[in-house]
């Protein structure tokens, strides 16, 4: 099995070295080619304005769309990536391109500018203890539809969830050495071979 | 609990970058155009490099009523530059929320021995460097993100080839070393074992390294990245070209495919004129930038 990261912007190489871990092949998604061989695709931390415009141009929106929707694909989002895969964002510029995949409202940069930026331990659903969750400029789902399952959660809202071949968090697990969130998308992406 | 401003998250919000173009924006209107066209996150400051170069005097931080214009317009992180060494220029700068401080040898030096401490803030810091030792010495002062000095305002990519390379020399020599010849490295160097081990394990600088200083075109930032650059910094390249929403856009789509010379000729072609260059041994010694703050 093959897993992808959109390989655009941000942080690409921490995906895949955390996917190599899990000893999982792991390939860096640029154009449609390398699209198609993966089970499974993550899209990274990075600005998400910047990666959303790049992958309309390049022709890799419409084919993650129509993969995800056929259950070919399983996508897991990272902060901008689940701004990305979000139905609706809700304080974007305008055009703001998306995927319009997960029932999902997203509000952008939810806990302030940089300096509020910060870690904390956080409950995950399932797993037997909490991880150290890393927030930068982070997004939150303000509302998420009845069939999304809720991972995680803080004060402010939902910070991580599950809605079919569809994974979010707003937090990077790829900036931690802790796995356990990776292994979780790589139990998704069996059922998408 | 939540912890801010360690470490950890000051770095991750550079590696967030990676991949990249920063923009050098003076106005609002530029940082739409930089938005629209893709930057992930603009510099705001109150003149390009080229034109501090021009004016002469002195060079400090832009007008914080500027900065937090251009942060109530875009979306995109915002960065803003201070002195070496002027601290307070950073705290007004952490106060207004500005997303990355960028201690800049393009402005004019305001303290000749220290630069900022940088770990007492919980805002991330960028800093210039032209080899490793310059580089790990930011670091343990607490820089969270380095980039290439350059020559500034030049529109000569000369000076960052230079130091990248001379960088990524350094990170191949320092792989090789054993324990002992460490010791003797980090005297040379002026920074610890402990940094060049770290260096040696990972293979590559500790923190994201971007390229700037003297960036002018997608060639240019194609060069930087295929020399091993994390991101692009693009200063006066830009606005002070004839065309600046078509070279951003190009700069953008050049950095993400810099190593597919199809799409590079394709983003290349119907730029207009780019933006006026400089020799480098036509400036007077005083006029390089780059030797301001090692």
């Amino acid at each position: 099995m093959k897993i992808g990261v959109l390989s655009v912007q941000g942080a690409v190489s921490e995906h895949i070295r955390h996917l190599e871990r899990c000893s999982v092949e792991a390939v860096a998604v640029k154009n449609q080619e390398s699209l198609n061989e993966t089970s499974g695709l993550i899209i990274p931390g990075g600005e998400s304005t910047t990666i959303g415009k790049l992958i309309e141009t390049f022709g890799l929106a419409d084919l993650i769309r129509k993969r995800n929707r056929q259950g070919s694909l399983a996508v897991f989002g990272t902060c901008a990536g689940m701004v990305l895969i979000a139905r609706e964002i809700l304080d974007g510029i305008a055009g703001q391109p998306k995927l319009d995949l997960m029932d999902i409202s997203v509000q952008r940069n939810a806990f302030g500018r940089q300096k509020e930026s910060f870690e904390t331990d956080l409950d995950f659903k399932s797993f037997n203890f909490p991880l150290t969750a890393v927030f930068i400029r982070a997004p939150i789902i303000e509302v998420a539809s009845p069939e999304v399952e809720t991972l995680a959660e803080m004060p402010e809202g939902i910070v991580a969830a599950r809605q079919d071949n569809l994974l979010a968090t707003s937090f990077h697990p790829e900036l931690t050495d802790d796995l356990r969130v990776h292994e979780y998308f790589i139990g998704m992406c069996k059922n998408c071979i | 609990m939540k912890e801010q401003g360690t470490f950890r998250v000051k770095k991750g919000m550079a590696q967030m970058q990676k991949g990249g173009v920063i923009m050098d924006v003076t106005t609002v209107e530029q940082a739409q155009i930089a938005e629209k066209a893709g930057a992930v996150a603009v510099m705001a400051l109150e003149r390009v490099p080229s034109d501090i170069r021009a004016a002469g005097g002195v060079a400090r931080m832009a007008d914080p009523e500027m900065i937090m214009s251009i942060m109530d317009t875009v979306t995109i992180p915002v960065m803003a530059k201070v002195r070496i060494g002027h601290f307070a220029e950073a705290q007004i700068l952490e106060e207004l929320g500005v997303d990355y401080i960028d201690e800049s040898e393009v402005l004019t030096p305001a303290d000749e021995q220290y630069h900022i401490n940088k770990h007492h803030f919980k805002v991330p810091f960028v800093c210039g460097a032209r080899d490793l030792g310059e580089a790990l010495r930011r670091i343990s002062e607490g820089a969270a993100m380095i980039r290439t000095k350059g020559e500034p305002g030049t529109g000569n990519v000369v000076e960052a080839v230079r130091h990248m390379r001379k960088v990524m020399d350094q990170v191949r020599q320092v792989i090789s070393k054993a324990d002992d010849e460490l010791v003797v490295l980090a005297k040379e160097l002026g920074v610890s074992v402990e940094l060049l081990k770290e260096v040696r394990d990972a293979g590559r600088l500790p923190v994201v390294n971007f390229a700037a200083g003297g960036i002018a075109s997608p060639a240019d930032a194609s060069l930087m990245m295929q020399l091993g650059s994390d991101g692009i910094f693009v200063g006066s390249g830009i606005f002070k070209s004839e065309k600046p929403q078509l070279v951003a856009e190009a700069i953008v789509k050049a950095t993400l495919h810099y190593d597919d010379p199809k799409v590079l000729a394709e983003v290349s072609r119907k730029l207009g004129d780019a933006m006026p260059g400089l020799e480098i041994s036509s400036l007077a010694a005083a006029d390089r930038m780059q030797e301001r703050g090692i």
